[in-house]
């Protein structure tokens, strides 16, 4: 590093993209692990095709993974990259439209052979790294196959097996560029391979040499300082947003004292909480992959009934499959959550990409009248509080809860201030304590102030009782086809979800005024990109306020009148406009909508131009 | 002392006490209720106390039961009474876990549930209530109903290639393979019993006469007349021996079952029951659809087959305890924090 000046930068997006088989996800988790344990702020966003091996060198093979990581609070993972790491051809074509002008592209000069270029659908004899068409960029170009393979020949290993560790070469490279620490990298690495020595000290010794190689050759003038952000005191980790649903959900079990039964398909980006969740059943968790969606949430409602607590999760599709038992749940009024991590599009649509448009399923998804809470989380750390919230209430209240995550809070990571077990309140089991009934005159639909029965679950001498599917008398559960008592629980039913409104916190602004000319409302995942927007503007002068709904069903109670201090209202959505249509409904409202629906975040700029454009405030 | 009082009082339950006061609504003359009556009676016997007997059941007529037997019961939605039963008895191993299905929710809508059930094994039992008819929804064909079968649904005949129901079974890993009748109460009784005691999936098919829509589907296997000639009941290590006057017996030339005449040859050379003889029982359930063959075998009842093997819930017990003696004790606080933390101050 003698030779070379440091700079320092406030925060950087490095985009990595190549291959899919490049280990490019790999790549920049571990980046992320070691940013995040330097003390950055982080935000993540893997980006990568549905098929487990697309094509090598085309563009619908390519994979990326976009990290950003700074010195201040950041909320998204970047709307353009500073540095774009290029494996090959295809990754350039694909990506180049996200770099910043004067972005630094590392080019790995081996996936631009005329294979490449043509795969990549280049005419015929352009190569974009020698026609001067990215003169406007620092351009690096490395065959780094050829270092690699360089560094690696006393090492026994085959060519295919050298190559595989390319990535390392590269990550090595960046960990010069930013003066990053290569140790959490070795440790990892130690423990992936372990069964393979060999392949550790390949994989050591090629990380090791790209860091050495930013050194030592002439190619980089400068490397960056990113120092460490100034977070809010307190103890952090990393943590991804599937992982930390996962988290919250153990969580919750361990502070109702109730055991959790996970009953799942796989499906993507879901299947991941499934992976965590198996790993951890020192904790009493009973995992259990069923023969489909809906096998899997009926294990779970078997569950819930036997006095454990049935969780389930799946993406728009699996959901749709489960519908029908989520409205026999209902009926049931037993605790059950079901997690819903949104994907795009309907029926298959684009299972890797992400959408928030499952919210008319969540809230409308079932046959008859059959009201749901529903919870959202905002961000991959907020998945935790989230979740076990929507616990807390399906179990206290007896009721399915239908919480809403998304692709890309699940697989995007950010440092998390994770709490203790001592500051997280208990959940209160509404068990039945049998010594207390009038056990000739047991009813198991008779209500509380919250409109919640009781939970008496077999094995309770004395309770016996049967429940069903079809409609029942209200208190003794017997069926009932009788028309009046039909039309009371049905109200009752939508009174019971209402009264939750009771039992949360009130709506609060997140950021800005609590009146003025315009409120933006996001939900979900949004957050980030709205936050930063508005904060942005914020700094420029520009009054704008941001509210975050947390609470799909029931709204917060203040909602309304928060609304009403505003003159005008608009609404980002990764959908066509979900939640303007409820809002509207709800409260007469002429709220506008900013609509994406490209299976793709918001970028902070996007909100940015829409807000000014309301506010007639463009430049 | 009060124990001792309560243990009595239990001891003392009788088939009464598991009837609820509810109506019974299958219509008159269903065979529905000759099940419901053999399942009373037994449970006081079977040594469960009632608060940890629970039915399942799906949709359709015989998905009714649940509301009839004073025990926690759970009417559920079509097809899936196996998926619940599957959750519940994975949570719940010490209860006494009993589906209540049709042919139409086990067979056709929650086929798929049933089979991996059998396979999982889970420590429950089955009671396929088989009428080769939809009831409840007034007389389609089901999957059980003959080829050709006239029904509502198809009214120039069914061109569904009927189930087996109990080669499914033994297709699917079921470690317990039984039939039995609704008009045979005393034989029923007794395969209820046994698939009581069987650890893992009991399936047991009873051959139910809908009077109503398939009237007589089963008489030739039910009636004075033609029962014997046409039915077997199998028993564990007796030959097979059937007919009017258990002058018919059923020998193996070969693979193939042929029907012998105990006048003309000797009982030694008959096939001899084994319960757990896989290769045997997977013949004896194709004792089942071709009624047009010349040499017509008569329709098995009893066990055909039972295995030992590991029930899913008993693993997944186990693998737990496993978890816990290899990490201890799951630790929120070092969950949360994970492998690797940094402080802000």
């Amino acid at each position: 590093m003698k030779n070379s000046i440091k700079e320092e930068k406030e925060s950087v997006t490095i985009l990595f993209a190549g291959d899919s088989g490049d280990g490019i996800q790999l790549t920049g988790s571990e980046f992320t692990n070691t940013a995040a344990a330097y003390g950055n702020d982080i935000s993540t966003f893997p980006n990568f095709p549905a098929e487990i091996r697309a094509p090598q060198g085309t563009l619908a093979g390519v994979s990326g993974f976009q990290l950003h990581f700074g010195s201040v609070e950041l909320f998204t993972p970047g709307d353009n990259c500073d540095v774009l790491v290029v494996m090959n051809a295809a990754a350039l074509k694909a990506n180049l439209k996200q770099l910043k002008p004067n972005g630094t592209i590392i080019a790995n000069t081996d996936g631009f052979d005329s294979k490449n270029l043509r795969l990549s659908k280049y005419p015929e004899g352009v190569n974009p790294l020698t026609d001067h068409s990215l003169d406007k960029f620092k351009l690096i170009q490395l065959d780094i196959t050829k270092l690699n393979r360089e560094c690696l020949k006393e090492s026994g290993l085959g060519t295919k097996d050298m190559d595989r560790s390319k990535n390392m070469f590269v990550l090595g490279l960046i960990y010069w560029m930013y003066n990053r620490e290569l140790d959490k990298t070795i440790n990892f690495l130690k423990e992936k391979f372990k069964k393979s020595p060999e392949l550790i000290d390949a994989n050591v010794k090629t990380l090791k040499s790209g860091f050495h190689y930013g050194e030592t050759s002439e190619v980089f003038t400068s490397n960056y300082e990113v120092k460490a952000a100034q977070l809010p005191a307190g103890n952090y980790r990393n943590i991804m947003g599937n992982q930390a649903t996962a988290i919250g959900l153990i969580a919750a079990a361990q502070k109702s004292g109730l055991e959790l039964f996970y009953g799942s398909y796989p499906i993507t980006p879901a299947s991941d909480i499934l992976h965590e969740l198996s790993k951890h059943k020192n904790f009493n968790i009973k995992t259990f992959q069923a023969e489909d969606e809906i096998a899997a949430i009926c294990s779970a409602i078997g569950a819930s009934f036997g006095g454990s607590f049935g969780v389930t999760a799946s993406s728009g599709p699996g959901i749709a499959l489960k519908g029908e038992a989520l409205g026999l749940a209902l009926m049931l009024e037993l605790p059950l959550l079901v997690i819903n991590v949104q994907r795009g599009g309907p029926s298959t649509g684009l299972p890797t990409k992400t959408e928030q448009a499952d919210l008319f399923q969540a809230l409308y998804g079932r046959n008859g009248e059959s009201p749901l809470p529903v919870i959202a989380a905002s961000s991959p750390s907020d998945c935790f509080e989230a979740v076990f919230e929507a616990c807390r209430i399906s179990i206290e209240h007896m009721i399915p809860v239908i919480f809403l995550s998304d692709g890309y809070i699940a697989n995007g990571a950010e440092p998390w201030k994770f709490p203790q077990t001592k500051d997280i309140k208990a959940i209160v089991p509404p068990f039945i304590d049998a010594s207390d009934v009038d056990k000739e005159n047991f009813k198991p639909y008779k209500r509380d102030e919250k409109l919640s029965r009781p939970w008496a679950i077999p094995g309770t001498k004395g309770l016996e009782h049967r429940i069903g599917g079809l409609e029942k008398e209200n208190e003794t559960g017997n069926i009932s086809y009788d028309p009046d008592n039909h039309e009371f629980m049905v109200k009752l039913r939508e009174e019971k979800v209402q009264r939750i409104a009771n039992y949360i916190p009130l709506q609060k602004i997140d950021s800005g005024n609590d009146s003025g000319k315009l409120l933006v409302i996001g939900w979900g995942s949004t957050y980030g990109a709205i936050k930063t927007a508005v904060h942005e503007l914020k700094n420029e002068g520009i009054e704008v306020s941001h509210l975050h709904l947390r609470y799909l069903n029931p709204l917060p109670k203040n909602l309304e009148q928060l609304l009403n201090n505003f003159e005008n209202i608009l609404i980002p959505e990764m959908n066509n406009g979900q939640l303007l249509q409820i809002l509207r409904a709800a409260y007469l409202k002429d709220a506008k909508g900013l609509n994406k629906i490209k299976g793709l975040p918001f970028t902070v700029d996007e909100i940015k131009v829409k807000i000014r454009e309301m506010l007639n405030t463009n430049e | 002392m009060n124990n001792t009082s309560e243990n009595i009082k239990e001891k003392q339950l009788s088939a009464k006490d598991f009837a609820t006061d509810q109506d019974v609504r299958w219509c008159p003359g269903c065979g529905d209720y000759s099940i419901l009556k053999q399942v009373q009676s037994i449970l006081p016997e079977i040594g469960v106390k009632r608060e940890d007997v629970v039915f399942i059941s799906g949709i359709g007529c015989s998905s009714r039961f649940p509301y009839y037997m004073n025990t926690y019961g759970m009417h559920s939605i079509h097809g899936r009474a196996t998926a619940i039963a599957s959750g519940l008895k994975a949570t719940r191993p010490d209860l006494s876990v009993w589906i209540i299905t049709g042919d139409g929710d086990a067979l056709s809508i929650g086929g798929n549930h049933f089979i991996h059930l059998l396979r999982r094994n889970f420590n429950v039992n089955i009671l396929l209530f088989n009428n080769e008819i939809y009831g409840l929804t007034k007389g389609q064909y089901s999957p059980t109903s003959p080829k050709g079968q006239i029904t509502k649904s198809t009214p120039m005949g069914s061109l569904d290639h009927p189930f087996n129901p109990l080669a499914v079974s033994l297709g699917a890993e079921g470690t317990f393979i039984a039939r039995s009748m609704d008009r045979d109460p005393k034989h029923l009784r007794e395969i209820l019993l046994r698939a009581n005691n069987h650890k893992g999936t009991s399936l047991v098919e009873i051959y139910q006469n809908c009077n109503v829509f398939n009237d007589g589907a089963f008489e030739v296997f039910t009636e004075k007349g033609t029962k014997a000639d046409e039915t077997i009941f199998i028993e564990q290590a007796q030959p097979l021996i059937f007919g009017q006057n258990k002058d018919k017996g059923i020998k193996l030339d070969g693979f193939k079952p042929v029907v012998v005449n105990l006048n003309q040859e000797s009982a030694n050379d008959l096939w001899v029951h084994d319960e757990t003889d896989r290769v045997k029982a997977a013949m004896l359930v194709r004792f089942f659809s071709d009624q047009t063959q010349t040499e017509r075998l008569p329709r098995p009842f009893g066990v055909f087959y039972r295995e030992e093997r590991y029930s899913y819930e008993e693993a997944l017990a186990a693998q737990t305890m496993d978890a816990l003696n290899k990490k201890g004790k799951g630790d929120l606080d070092s969950l949360l924090a994970g492998k690797n933390t940094w402080s802000i101050r």
